[in-house]
């Protein structure tokens, strides 16, 4: 449209012509300036902190690329990164089961608002609160969970103190809300499948998994693309349910990569600045591959228009 | 002249606390002092406020802000508050847990205090704990004793006694056990508790001088010392000692089990005292004992850590805060703000008196005529943080699995010679 009107007037309108090329960039400059000072420049700041020897106080003391070297070493930065793979694969579940129950709940009952917001209310809570609930659920003494595996004859287990055990027991709390949210967004997609596609599927005798598979799943893909972005990024910075389950433990056995960050350079025996910020860095290119990936599937749906 | 001045001003009205208005006369401070504290816990809560009441009485142009935050929150706002936004006055802790600020020079030298003789005197017992490369940072306001604190009907039920030796506490520990009671309650998730332990255990094997060398960096965590040390820690784990799954628990969480009488033992501070005793467990059944000797050719020393104030580099009013300090360690203070009702801890000035709770008693007797071989502060306030932090995690690793020894001090020994 705006190539169609220009030819016409091209020398005397400049001003319009103008307007139209700085306007764009004048409603975008307050966002871009607070990304760029807020976002891009602490993420080159820290790039470069992590080159230091630095305890917050004093000067810092610039030592190449040692604090990375140590990381090699450190064998409490390897258990939270393998714990952070675990996080990653296994916080995935919450997709599938957000499906299975969204499908569940996608049917006119009576009530079903109801059961709907009773399965999304887990994700209203705070996840200090979901924390909560788990570590007493888990708890070695009075924990429910001990009940239960009490009544089928299993002897009484400590989650949270077993450090084979204690991520697998965080991830699940995780995992209870997370799939609220998936539920909620594929409940949304489903609202959005066309039923005439489904009565034709149906007319050529497709039902079951075969339906789900080739006739509602793809039509769920914008909802599957998202679930899939909240969940990868959830899962990366799982920190809060650590932090209040287990603060860590037991001995440093549930820690992710940014919870190691904030126990070396923020918390009550940390402040290795540099080494804090190391590890942020490692973080930070995990979440680059991922990143990287949402963008270009993106750019790639946007194209064909 | 003006010091020597206000020393005897300040000496004549600690004497004659009965007339604080003269000793406002004598010099009035005026301005804003502002203070930022960590006690906020209830207690210590009303005895900040407290002081601050009297000590604006006393100056009444000055004006005192007090700022109270959360003790752990204080930890790590600390050092933005020092270099950003200095209040005069600041809480802190003794010893090795000031060298950051100290060596950041965000901490006052206050040695000319130390060389009043009200202070000099009176607080010489804490000096040591004050003091890092030969001057002095501030100035201790309580200290508080650590030891066994152990429910003494259960005791007497099973007709055991306080044990003075490593051999009759463990034989106390089999009588417990033998009838279904734990010997000791701890709760490691926060791991400083297990740093208790291994304080005492350290010095009772190694001696007060080995235990402050391995905390300064001077001796080896593969060492036969420190393997001793495990080794009487070890005994205690594999006859089941300890309550089981301590590692999900909090202190505050494993009091239970003393109060039910689940565990018959405590090593803990003297704040354990308090909700213990608000859970019902009054004198008849609570007592206390100095943690028995191990080996008998080391003197006995005890953990005793030292809460503090500071005046911070930056501050504005630094007259003010001087003042106040000298108000925080003075005779009549330090009995009031220690008391039972009060803090109830041991005050700092040896001219206080101390107050006539039964646990206080004992605990001031302990410090004052029981231990020779010397007092520490706590593990994680005399070692530095990063080696604090990576040992109780190994402390709680061995206490889960006592066969990780070795594992773990191959670790320590590494963080050792990367940290001093």
């Amino acid at each position: 449209m705006t190539n169609a009107a220009l030819p016409t007037a091209p020398d005397t309108r400049p001003r319009r012509r103008n307007a139209q090329a700085i306007a764009p960039w004048l409603f975008l400059a307050p966002g871009l300036l607070f990304f760029l000072f807020y976002v891009i420049f602490p993420v080159f700041q820290s790039f470069n902190l992590s080159l230091y020897k630095w305890d917050g106080l004093g000067t810092p003391e610039f030592v190449g690329l040692k604090n990375y070297r140590d990381l090699g070493s450190d064998r409490a930065f390897e258990v939270s990164l393998w714990n952070n793979v675990k996080w990653l694969v296994l916080y995935l579940l919450a997709i599938p089961g957000g499906l299975f129950i969204a499908l569940f709940l996608n049917q006119t009952v009576r009530g079903i608002r109801l059961y709907k917001s009773l399965f999304f209310f887990p994700f209203v809570i705070s996840q200090v609160v979901v924390g909560l609930v788990f570590s007493w659920f888990y708890d070695p003494t009075f924990g429910l969970l001990n009940v239960m595996l009490g009544w089928v004859g299993l002897g009484p287990i400590n989650v949270l103190g077993d450090p084979a055990l204690v991520t697998y027991g965080i991830i699940v709390a995780g995992l209870w809300p997370q799939t609220a949210y998936c539920m909620i967004l594929y409940l949304t997609g489903l609202n959005a499948v066309d039923p005439e596609q489904v009565e034709a599927a149906r007319l050529d005798g497709a039902k079951g998994w075969r339906m789900l598979w080739y006739v509602i799943l793809p039509q769920l893909r914008p909802a599957t693309f998202i679930a899939f972005v909240v969940t990868i990024i959830g899962a990366l910075r799982s920190f809060d349910l650590i932090s209040i389950m287990t603060n860590g433990g037991p001995f440093g056995s549930s820690r992710v990569l940014s919870f190691y960050m904030f126990e070396k350079a923020l918390s009550e025996y940390g402040f290795r600045m540099g080494y804090g910020a190391a590890i942020a860095v490692v973080l930070f290119l995990i979440m680059l591959v991922f990143i990287a990936y949402f963008l270009w599937s993106m750019y790639r749906q946007e194209r064909p228009r | 002249m003006t010091s020597i001045f206000r020393t005897t001003a300040a000496a004549l009205a600690v004497s004659f606390a009965t007339a604080p208005v003269a000793f406002a006369e004598a010099h009035a401070l005026s301005g804003d002092l502002v203070i930022f504290s960590d006690m906020s816990n209830p207690a210590p809560r009303a005895v900040m406020e407290g002081m601050v009441e009297r000590f604006g009485a006393m100056h009444p142009d000055l004006n005192i802000e007090l700022t109270v935050i959360d003790r752990d929150a204080f930890k790590t706002q600390i050092r933005n508050f020092l270099t950003a936004n200095a209040p005069d006055v600041t809480n802190w802790y003794a010893a090795n847990r000031m060298r950051p600020y100290v060596k950041a020079g965000l901490f006052e030298d206050v040695s000319d205090l130390w060389e009043e003789p009200e202070i000099a005197e009176n607080l010489a017992s804490t000096k040591g704990a004050m003091t890092l490369d030969g001057k002095q940072w501030g100035v201790a306001y309580t200290y508080y004793q650590w030891g066994v604190y152990y429910r003494s009907d259960i005791y007497d039920q099973y007709g055991l006694s306080e044990p003075a030796t490593w051999d009759e506490e463990k034989a106390n520990c089999q009588v417990l056990l033998d009838n279904g009671v734990k010997c000791y309650a701890i709760g490691t998730k926060f791991l400083w508790t297990a740093a208790g332990w291994f304080d005492y255990l350290n010095m009772r094997t190694n001696g007060y001088d080995f235990h402050a060398a391995l905390t300064n960096g001077e001796k080896s965590w593969t060492s036969d010392e420190v393997r001793a040390t495990f080794a009487h820690w070890r005994e205690l784990i594999d006859m089941g000692a300890f309550v089981d799954n301590h590692q999900s628990y909090s202190w505050q969480e494993a009091l239970p089990f003393i109060v039910n009488g689940d565990a018959a033992a405590y090593l803990m501070g003297n704040f354990a005292v308090a909700p213990l005793r608000e859970a019902g467990l009054d004198d008849s059944k609570l007592d206390f004992y100095q943690f028995p000797a191990i080996n008998p050719d080391v003197a006995l020393a005890e953990d005793a850590p030292t809460d503090t104030f500071h005046i911070p580099a930056n501050a504005k009013n630094k007259e003010a805060a001087r003042e106040f300090l000298r108000f925080v360690v003075s005779t009549d203070n330090q009995t009031l703000i220690n008391a039972g009702d009060a803090l109830g801890q041991l005050p700092v000035n040896s001219a206080a008196s101390v107050d006539d709770d039964k646990f206080l008693q004992q605990g001031f007797q302990m410090l004052s005529s029981n231990s020779p071989g010397g007092v520490a502060q706590f593990f994680d306030r005399d070692a530095p943080a990063e080696m604090a932090a990576a040992a109780m995690e190994g402390f709680q690793e061995f206490m889960v699995i006592p066969d990780n020894l070795d594992d773990i001090l191959q670790r320590l020994e590494s963080a050792r010679s990367s940290i001093y």
